[in-house]
């Protein structure tokens, strides 16, 4: 990483902990230094930046991304800050036509050892839908990967900070939740997996809310 | 005694009670050595120390002047305003009215108050807010609830701005012969107001029995109410020196802001319940948020300004 890239993504995190006023709560597991993959709930573009400025530096600098290409390859300022600042890993989306399967990119991906944020709703939740049914690739890619551990992570009220079309962010309290990990079982099936995975997001929005 | 010697006595009181408040906080940790301490004692232990924080900011603001205390008011309304703003509901299309809220109203409003003009800072939210921020939310379409989301907005503005405005605002009455020493009076305020719900923790837990309002908030007690309400109202009385008031006035003073105080309680407490939570925020260790230590002077602030405004400038 060049030094203007390192200041910017010191900026960066600099800027989402204070519009967000979020602080990690490590409800489920701690901040270790092993290889993961953050799975969290989208809904809006700056949750990248709030999973990425709460974790503690040193995990940061060996944490990546995946982010889609459509949206992170259009201009110069974009490209800039997936590929030099946050180091994504750019997949490409159903629809259109691929060069690689995004799965192959993904295993790749942590093939080089750094730990993964990934959403597994597959595009922003902007309606009033709690969570969206999840994809299939995080089942896919925790196959081909059963050593990694999944890490649920929910965001409170960033939806809310920065609404889709708009571009001056409310300054609302958010809050940032790791639960517990968890992995594919042995002969598992797809269904049930990616039930019992979004189930576990659910469950840590549930206990992350402090009720009177 | 000069406004000097004033400040040195006050300071060197409240000094003198931190201390000996830290002082019984850590007796209570070492009584329950071995054991983990209580959350109870914990809590007491947190709330201590910031009070030393809450106090050596206020008094270094007021040591500043003028400009500095209104810039901390204004950033505390902003803290509780994004505090209340995250727990009430709201729709996404009233983002550009809570960002007119947020960086509009309440910076102006303090601007005003720095202006004295009082004129203006007295009717700004309660008419100008409140006639524009609708006019903005119709103009972006979105009818679903309407009436309930203005309110809130506006409910908002009203308590975290306005109400909160009238502590710093105390710096620009003109009392004869009291020139020079407004500051005594948000002092008075402080401590009559805070040393109430200090007073009313202290007298609840030491002998509260009887819940006052068990649908509102479990930790409210009639004992705890009448002794902190009657410690206070002796408080204020104790303080009259710093005053423009006789020992009497400033007794059925304290006891009218310290009564708005338990309402302002009462009333965020409702506030809470019926949305889930338990604080309003996390900002300062062991109370909570802004809210959480600020409601009881949210409602005593206006009646405080008033009574005084009423009463002792010409």
């Amino acid at each position: 990483m060049t030094l203007l890239a390192h200041a910017f993504a010191d900026a960066l995190c600099g800027v989402t902990r204070l519009v967000t006023g979020a602080q990690a709560r490590w409800v489920g597991c701690g901040p270790e230094p092993r290889q993961r993959i953050y799975f969290g709930n989208h809904s809006s573009h700056a949750d990248f930046a709030l999973i990425w400025a709460t974790l503690p530096s040193w995990l940061r600098a060996r944490t990546r991304p995946v982010a889609g290409a459509d949206y992170w390859e259009k201009g110069v300022a974009r490209r800039y800050v997936i590929h030099e600042v946050l180091r994504g890993v750019l997949i490409e989306r159903a629809g259109g036509p691929r060069a690689a399967d995004p799965i192959d990119v993904i295993v790749a991906a942590l093939e080089g050892g750094d730990s993964l944020i990934v959403f597994p709703e597959g595009t922003r939740n902007t309606g009033e839908e709690v969570l969206l049914p999840f994809k299939s690739g995080l089942y896919r890619v925790a196959c081909r990967r059963p050593d990694v551990e999944l890490v649920p992570v929910w965001m409170e009220n960033l939806g809310r900070v920065l609404p889709k079309g708009e571009f001056i962010p409310l300054p609302l309290i958010c809050s940032i939740n790791f639960g517990a990990p968890l992995q594919v079982a042995p002969g598992e099936e797809k269904d049930a997996f990616l039930e019992r995975a979004r189930g576990a997001l659910l469950a840590l929005r549930e206990a992350a809310r402090p009720r009177a | 005694m000069t406004p000097r010697e004033h400040t040195l006595v006050l300071s060197a009181g409240i000094f003198g009670v931190l201390l000996a408040a830290s002082a019984v906080g850590w007796v209570l940790k070492l009584r329950s050595a071995g054991e983990a301490p209580s959350p109870v004692v914990e809590n007491l232990n947190a709330r201590v120390k910031a009070w030393w924080v809450m106090a050596a900011v206020i008094g270094l603001a007021l040591l500043l002047g003028k400009t500095a205390v209104i810039v901390l008011f204004a950033f505390v309304s902003f803290s509780a305003l994004r505090e209340y703003a995250t727990v009430v509901p709201a729709r996404a299309s009233d983002h550009w009215v809570q960002l007119v809220g947020f960086f509009v109203v309440t910076p102006f409003q303090y601007f005003l108050l720095w202006m004295d003009w009082y004129g203006f800072h007295s009717i700004f939210i309660p008419v100008y807010a409140f006639l524009v921020l609708p006019v903005i939310a119709a103009v972006r379409g979105d009818v679903r609830d309407f009436m309930q989301r203005m309110a809130t907005i506006q409910w908002g503005l009203m308590i975290c701005v306005y109400c909160i405005s009238h502590v710093p605002a105390l710096l620009e009455l003109d009392i004869p012969g009291y020139a020079g020493r407004n500051a005594f009076l948000l002092v008075f305020l402080i401590l009559v107001v805070q040393g109430s719900d200090v007073l009313q923790y202290v007298w609840g837990k030491l002998c509260g029995k009887t819940r006052i309002a068990p649908g509102v908030s479990p930790s409210k007690t009639v004992e705890g109410f009448a002794g902190g309400l009657a410690s206070a109202t002796l408080l204020g009385s104790a303080l009259w020196w710093i005053t423009p008031f006789t020992p009497a006035q400033a007794a059925l003073i304290a006891f009218g802001i310290a009564l708005m105080g338990f309402f302002g309680g009462l009333v965020m407490s409702a506030i809470k319940r019926d949305r889930g939570v338990k604080d309003w925020g996390t900002m300062i260790e062991g109370h909570g948020g802004v809210l959480d230590r600020l409601d009881s002077v949210c409602f005593s602030a206006p009646i405080f300004f008033h009574v005084v405004r009423y009463w002792w400038t010409p």
